[in-house]
């Protein structure tokens, strides 16, 4: 490998919490005085507050001067790696975070915007969702979007709400309580379902990667509500039996959805309508640009369906008569809300604007690349000792990413994938992806090189992993004590679902400080 | 055919280095390496969107669509209703625009740390707050965190029932009958609305204890309600709740806990709410935000959906780190099996509330609660002054108000049709989702209007009133 290594360290702070900062008696925000006629006509504020509704004791916040405030927070944004370095997280379709979206999205005609002004005032907001909603259709070939759920699990969770509804009006809500999803599916498929009421019936994956036809029919019946789904799955493998699978939901009375997290492999490519779905959903976040931001968010899962489900989705629903937009509540077969009113309008702004620098050309252009960019790193990878690839029997081109195997490295070396995770960060790359549980392949881990990044960079991706391989097969504690170079060391994780000890804020840390 | 420019977002879409890619792997186009996919899935033609535009283009563009709103800072604005305009210091957004964590994906406790650190401080500044121990990583909205609160008090007492307060915002209700299923289902939640006392907009204690009993999992209102009364039997909530064996869960605004009791002092066993008015601007509705907080209990630990982040020491002695606690039990570790579901939220958000939290301190908070009280009072008392206008709850409330117009004659559509041409966003119109409250709106008055601001409104309410 001709890549040399970059000498890397993270900023080291030691920043204290912000609890054990400040001095009593400094300011941060100061407020004008109430005006002496206010005062007068009204009285005192304890007068005005209920006296069992009194604040006792003051909140025990820190005392501190805005700057002291706004370093503290700059000097701990750069104790975050992100996409500082270089950041191929699969599973998430992580695009650039394009400067002037962010611009535009902090402008006051976004910001200081209330959602019940009148919809002459809102004429913006709506023509951006509606922008939003006309270039998702065309991508995915459904009739019509919303913007309401907050992210990708709010969108499953929006598909069942949907679900529900539709066949509720049939009668048959009672009848139909299951859904199906299939392992290699996000687990918020399943997860939202079963809090939406339904059975869910997992599928699990056979030698190709992908469950089989039979055990999908075993799993239909009259009792089907819907087909919860990914494709491709988050190992890259596509189920080329997809049509096969709709057509036999249908045929059940069934609807399906396909959760779209894994767009780049598809993007352009197919369309989820003309599959036969009855819905998709898109991560505006991530998959259309807008910033992912940890856990993250703010987010948007944008959920689209055909004009056969659209009466039944959450209101309002931005209409556009040709010469002005407006908001349609009077939906009275709608599902009900998922989250207060349209959406998190900034995000929809930033994934508007994005498509927009992409065009359809570009939007195509960066599907190719990250399929390509995927199958390069995936000869360098298995280059390397202790990695092997899942599914070996599946042998045609994995898409946007490909789900990898460290058990030969565990095996041999005792290095575990989390070691290599931690050592990663030691040359200024963001920790790889493992796989969402349950971990079907052992010791797993999946980089989605994506279309921002560039050769040099996936080589310098390459050549890290080439590294801590050599690293665990010949001094393994470098890679087991890792990380050196961070900004703080390994997390002794073990007691921290030990009630004992977990410390979700400073005062129940204060109070259990002496367990540790 | 013009000659292929390079996109400004992507590296690798220089012709040259996509050959090298692809000799490296040894085949003759990219079109290999989609052969996953069937021929017959593909789409037959290309997808047809507008042109691409360079950033000068579409800079352009958006100003010119950006351009027909009209904003806050344009009118003078009484909406609230669920996004409340309030100040958020300049240094909030600064520190959210970070691209550091704005880029991030998760990382290792290590190599996140500081991100970690922000969300943890969010949780220590929010619980002290609200004088609770756990406080759990932010969920998507009020409504969202109420409708989870009210599924925890169900898997923790095993019932199906819940009393909800009638004067509760109606798009945060539709909310939570989404999170308590239709009918249909086997685990549908009751939602049991509690009437209000039409005469203070306090909850009717006598409804409540008729309809509270063995099957309620939790009784669930909020202080300030949707109306802007500050509930003030708490207690009485609360013991009868309790008494029935349910659960007590509290909906507040936190920006009114530097005067306002938290809810726990009061008998709250779960606390919601939003963190919106904590430095988050009003985006359009885009800046809702919730939390969940309890006592530091297994009991309420154990059915949490959302992520929490707990303080741990690292290998280093002396040295702490921030990582996930109780991971295992959502959605990402137990899939169906898990408490109800977590994944992307606010978390961005979350660091802003931080921010605001530390330069407000203590006495920001107090003051800030103060000054709301006292302009809120006086504009309801300027109001109340207007022939035909009368507030329906002049006392006892907190920023928000409800305003009646009945025997004005006038619509409140009408009347904030006619306030707009006046360059004023008159209060929420509740004549629909309140019709027994007449021709009434809800006006919301924070620490951003001036005296002179409110005598403009009163004018103007006068000026359209009489017209």
């Amino acid at each position: 490998m001709s890549t040399t290594l970059r000498e890397y360290h993270a900023p080291v702070w030691s920043e204290p919490v912000i609890m054990e900062m400040g001095y009593p008696g400094r300011r941060g925000v100061i407020f004008s005085e109430v005006e002496e006629d206010v005062k007068t006509a009204v009285g005192s504020v304890e007068a005005l507050v209920p006296v069992t509704m009194r604040r006792g004791r003051k909140p025990a916040l820190p005392e501190m001067s805005e700057p002291e405030v706004l370093y503290h927070y700059l000097r701990l944004s750069q104790q975050t790696l992100g996409m500082m370095g270089i950041s191929l997280f699969g599973t998430c379709t992580m695009k650039y975070n394009a400067q002037i979206n962010e611009a535009m999205a902090w402008r006051a005609e976004i910001t200081e915007v209330h959602p019940y002004q009148d919809e002459d005032t809102l004429q913006g907001a709506l023509e951006i969702v509606h922008g939003m909603d006309t270039i998702l259709r065309e991508l995915s070939g459904m009739d019509q979007f919303i913007f309401q759920a907050g992210g990708g699990a709010d969108a499953a969770y929006t598909s069942c709400a949907v679900t529900r509804a539709y066949h509720a009006s049939r009668g048959e809500l009672e009848q139909r309580n299951e859904i199906i999803t299939t392992i290699q599916t996000h687990p918020s498929s399943a997860a939202t379902a079963a809090a939406a009421g339904f059975k869910v019936i997992t599928l699990m994956i056979e030698e190709n990667g992908y469950p089989s036809l039979e055990s999908l029919k075993a799993a239909v019946s009259s009792r089907t509500a819907a087909l919860m789904v990914n494709n491709p799955d988050d190992m890259g493998v596509y189920n080329p039996e997809i049509r096969e699978w709709v057509r036999l939901v249908h045929e059940a009375g069934g609807l399906c959805f396909y959760d779209h997290a894994n767009f780049n492999g598809a993007m352009t490519k197919i369309r989820a309508r003309e599959l036969g779905f009855d819905a998709c959903m898109f991560m505006l976040h991530k998959t259309f640009g807008a910033p992912k931001s940890g856990v993250g968010g703010p987010a948007v899962g944008a959920y689209g369906c055909s004009a056969e489900l659209a009466p039944f989705l959450p209101a309002p629903v931005v209409a556009f008569d040709g010469e002005r937009y407006s908001l349609d509540h009077d939906r009275p077969q709608s599902c009900g809300k998922i989250r207060e009113f349209w959406g998190n309008v900034p995000v929809i702004l930033k994934a508007y604007a994005w498509s927009r620098a992409m065009g359809a050309e570009g939007m195509a252009e960066a599907s190719d690349i990250s399929v390509l960019a995927n199958n390069y790193m995936e000869k360098g990878l298995l280059a390397i000792r202790g990695v092997t690839r899942s599914h070996p029997d599946a042998t045609s081109p994995r898409l946007e990413m490909t789900r990898y195997s460290l058990q030969q490295m565990k095996e041999e070396t005792g290095v575990d994938v989390h070691d290599v995770q931690n050592r990663m960060s030691d040359f200024g790359i963001d920790p790889m992806w493992s796989s969402h549980h349950p971990w079907l392949v052992e010791e797993p881990f999946t980089p989605e090189p994506g279309e921002m990044y560039g050769k040099e960079a996936l080589d310098t991706w390459i050549a890290v992993l080439a590294q801590i391989s050599a690293e665990a097969y010949s001094n393994p504690q470098i890679v087991k004590t890792s990380p050196h170079n961070q900004a703080i060391h390994r997390l002794k994780s073990a007691n921290m679902d030990d009630p004992q000890h977990w410390a979700m804020t400073w005062r129940a840390f204060q109070r259990k400080r002496q367990n540790t | 055919m013009s000659l292929h420019v390079a996109h400004p977002y992507m590296a690798n879409s220089v012709p040259a280095l996509k050959q090298e890619m692809l000799d490296s792997i040894g085949v003759d186009s990219i079109e290999q390496l989609f052969q996953q996919i069937p021929a017959e899935h593909r789409l037959k033609r290309p997808i047809n969107l507008p042109p691409a535009l360079n950033e000068t283009q579409l800079r352009r563009h958006l100003l010119s669509i950006l351009s027909k709103n009209k904003t806050t800072e344009q009118y003078l604005n009484f909406l609230g209703a669920g996004s409340w305009q309030h100040h958020v210091p300049a240094a909030c957004d600064e520190v959210v625009r970070r691209n550091e964590w704005l880029t991030s994906v998760f990382g290792e406790p290590s190599s996140d740390h500081g991100r970690n650190q922000a969300w943890f401080e969010f949780c220590s500044q929010l619980g002290e707050l609200l004088n609770m121990d756990l406080v759990g990583l932010p969920v998507r909205s009020w409504g969202c965190a109420a409708g989870h609160a009210i599924r925890m008090a169900t898997r923790i007492n095993g019932r199906n029932e819940v009393a909800i307060v009638r004067a509760i915002d109606p798009e945060r209700l539709s909310v939570i009958r989404n999170y308590c299923e239709p009918v249909e289902m086997p685990s549908h939640i009751t939602v049991r609305l509690i009437d209000y006392d039409p005469a203070t907009g306090l909850i009717d204690l006598e409804h409540l204890r008729a309809t509270v009993g063995a099957n309620t999992a939790a009784v669930y209102f909020e202080t300030p309600s949707y109306l802007g009364v500050i509930e003030h039997q708490g207690a009485e909530i609360a013991a009868i709740a309790h008494a029935a064996g349910a659960e007590v869960i509290v909906g507040v605004d936190p920006i009114s806990l530097g005067v306002l009791a938290a809810p726990i002092d009061f008998g709250a066993d779960i606390v919601v709410g939003t963190t919106q008015p904590l430095g988050v601007h009003m985006n359009c509705g885009g800046g809702v935000s919730g939390f969940i907080a309890s006592r530091d209990e297994e009991r309420y630990a154990h059915q949490y959906p959302t992520l929490f982040i707990s303080i741990a020491p690292t290998t280093k002695p002396g040295e702490y780190g921030f990582g996930l606690s109780l991971f295992e039990q959502s959605s990402y570790g137990l899939r169906d099996k898990g408490n109800d579901w977590t994944g992307h939220s606010v978390y961005m958000w979350a660091i802003a509330n931080a921010v605001y939290m530390a330069m407000m301190g203590p006495q920001g908070f107090e003051d800030v609660g103060g000054v709301i009280l006292q302009r809120a009072h006086y504009a309801a008392k300027l109001l109340g002054q207007i022939p035909g206008v009368r507030v329906t709850f002049p006392s006892g409330f907190f920023k928000e108000f409800v305003v009646n117009f009945d025997t004005t004659g006038h619509s409140v559509a009408d009347i904030n049709k006619r306030l707009l041409d006046l360059g004023i966003f008159g209060g929420k119109d509740l004549t629909r989702d309140f019709p027994e409250l007449g021709a009434s709106a809800l006006y919301c008055v924070t620490e951003v209007h001036t005296q002179a601001d409110l005598e403009r409104l009163a004018a103007a309410l006068k000026e359209v009133i009489a017209q």
